[in-house]
């Protein structure tokens, strides 16, 4: 690739977007009332303001757990039910209106049903994420079973595998890309998702201070935490689950 | 007894009959070659062996019974995402240094490292009969051993498969459209006809 193209698809391409986005911002927050669009140095400064109070460390702490507990919830329930339903035509046929069902559910009546039935507890806020997440990652993971390769699993059923090394050697590593893909969809919906349940119901978390700020119309605030969060989401997606991926899909490039 | 008594009255893939009184007795050492054109129901007869079809009208007794299958399929399957040496450990659940010997017995010393893509088609179908003989098969079963192999691979399996069956005396079948393919085995090879 000659120098010149290599560098403008490079970190060159990136720094550039980063600022030009900067650049508008503050062209638009210089054009604006400060209460309305607070300009980024403003944002950064809040940052710095909730960092060293502590509030921002407590709040992005408890809502990254949420996240994480519900992702793994969620993850574990969707790969069992969605290798059951790719695996098991009957089980698919039974469970697929239920599927059908919980897909087209609103995320927000999850949540409010989940509130009123089982009041507003962590339980409850955790479930309802679940419950939104878990039919994305079964209609992911299905697809991946019902790609398996047949032929692998009648070379492993004469070699007398056993299930379980059936499943950790045949299965699951074919399964890897599907359940990346919908790992990383699902951390990315998930913590929209968390948000909303802590905005609407819990005494903690990011989306917890979004609304108060939201009441005392502290723009620079929400501003300072959704920045802050999506800072840590990236940290989770470029640390963990792209790493992750390579190392599932690595034998694809020998 | 014999090592291999196969009966099968019918065998029906939907309306269609495929396989129709198939009698087949193979003693204990024998190596007996299936011809027959493609698509007369070869490897499906393997597949009832192996009990990999079990939907058929008829009976499979091997002595001993429960003996393992050795199975070289047509196509290789490898695990794609494990080395040589993983997929013979993993499949036929032998030892590294087991497997590192069978590589050698196969003409593939050093090679146990690569994952199955890095080899030849020629060289994972020797990784495949690694694997079918380090379970020390009661019944070898070869599917077109050498099916899509250039003449000269192909030539060269022939002459590994023909030291191997000598050495040790395993129960095979091995199904073949080509006849010719069967000369230069050096085993004595009984040819039934599908």
């Amino acid at each position: 690739m000659p120098l010149r193209a290599s560098i403008m698809s490079g970190p060159l391409v990136w720094l550039a977007s980063l600022l030009t986005l900067l650049a508008v911002w503050l062209v638009a927050a210089a054009l604006t009332d400060p209460l309305i669009l607070p300009g980024p140095l403003r944002v950064l400064e809040v940052v710095g303001r909730e960092a060293a109070s502590g509030e921002l460390f407590r709040h992005l702490g408890v809502t990254l757990y949420r996240v994480l507990l519900s992702f793994v919830l969620a993850m574990s329930l969707g790969v069992m039910i969605g290798l059951l339903m790719g695996l098991r035509p009957k089980v698919d046929r039974f469970l697929d209106l239920w599927l059908v069902f919980f897909l087209n559910l609103p995320a927000l009546v999850v949540m409010i049903l989940a509130y009123i039935w089982l009041g507003p507890t962590e339980v409850a806020a955790i479930l309802a994420v679940m419950i939104n997440k878990v039919p994305n990652v079964v209609v992911t993971v299905r697809e991946g079973a019902r790609a398996l390769d047949p032929r692998l699993a009648e070379m492993a059923r004469v070699f007398r595998m056993s299930r379980g090394q059936i499943l950790r050697h045949v299965v699951m590593p074919q399964m890897a890309p599907f359940i990346a893909a919908a790992a990383r969809s699902g951390i990315a919906l998930i913590w929209k998702i968390v948000l909303v349940v802590e905005l609407l119901g819990r005494g903690s978390g990011v989306g917890f201070k979004l609304h108060l700020h939201f009441q005392l119309f502290e723009i620079d605030a929400i501003l300072a935490y959704a920045l802050a969060f999506i800072a840590i989401m990236q940290i989770v997606e470029w640390g963990v689950l792209r790493p992750l991926e390579r190392r599932a899909s690595r034998w694809r490039h020998a | 007894m014999s090592a291999l008594d196969v009966h099968i009255r019918a065998k029906r893939f939907g309306d269609a009959t495929v396989l129709r009184d198939v009698r087949l007795r193979i003693a204990d050492g024998e190596v007996v070659a299936i011809t027959g054109r493609s698509g007369i129901g070869k490897t499906t007869l393997l597949n009832i062996i192996a009990s990999l079809d079990r939907s058929f009208d008829g009976a499979v007794a091997c002595d001993p019974p429960g003996g393992g299958i050795g199975y070289v399929f047509q196509e290789p399957r490898l695990l794609p995402w494990r080395t040589v040496v993983e997929n013979l450990c993993l499949t036929a659940a032998i030892t590294t240094s087991e497997a590192e010997r069978w590589l050698d017995a196969v003409g593939l010393s050093g090679q146990g490292g690569k994952v199955p893509g890095q080899l030849s088609l020629g060289m994972q179908r020797r990784v495949a009969v690694a694997r079918a003989l380090a379970i020390r098969p009661a019944i070898l079963l070869l599917d077109e051993p050498f099916a899509s192999l250039d003449q000269e691979t192909a030539s060269e399996l022939r002459v590994l498969l023909a030291r191997l069956l000598a050495e040790h005396r395993t129960t095979t079948l091995i199904v073949t459209h080509d006849v010719t393919e069967l000369s230069g085995l050096g085993v004595d090879i009984r040819q039934v006809s599908l």
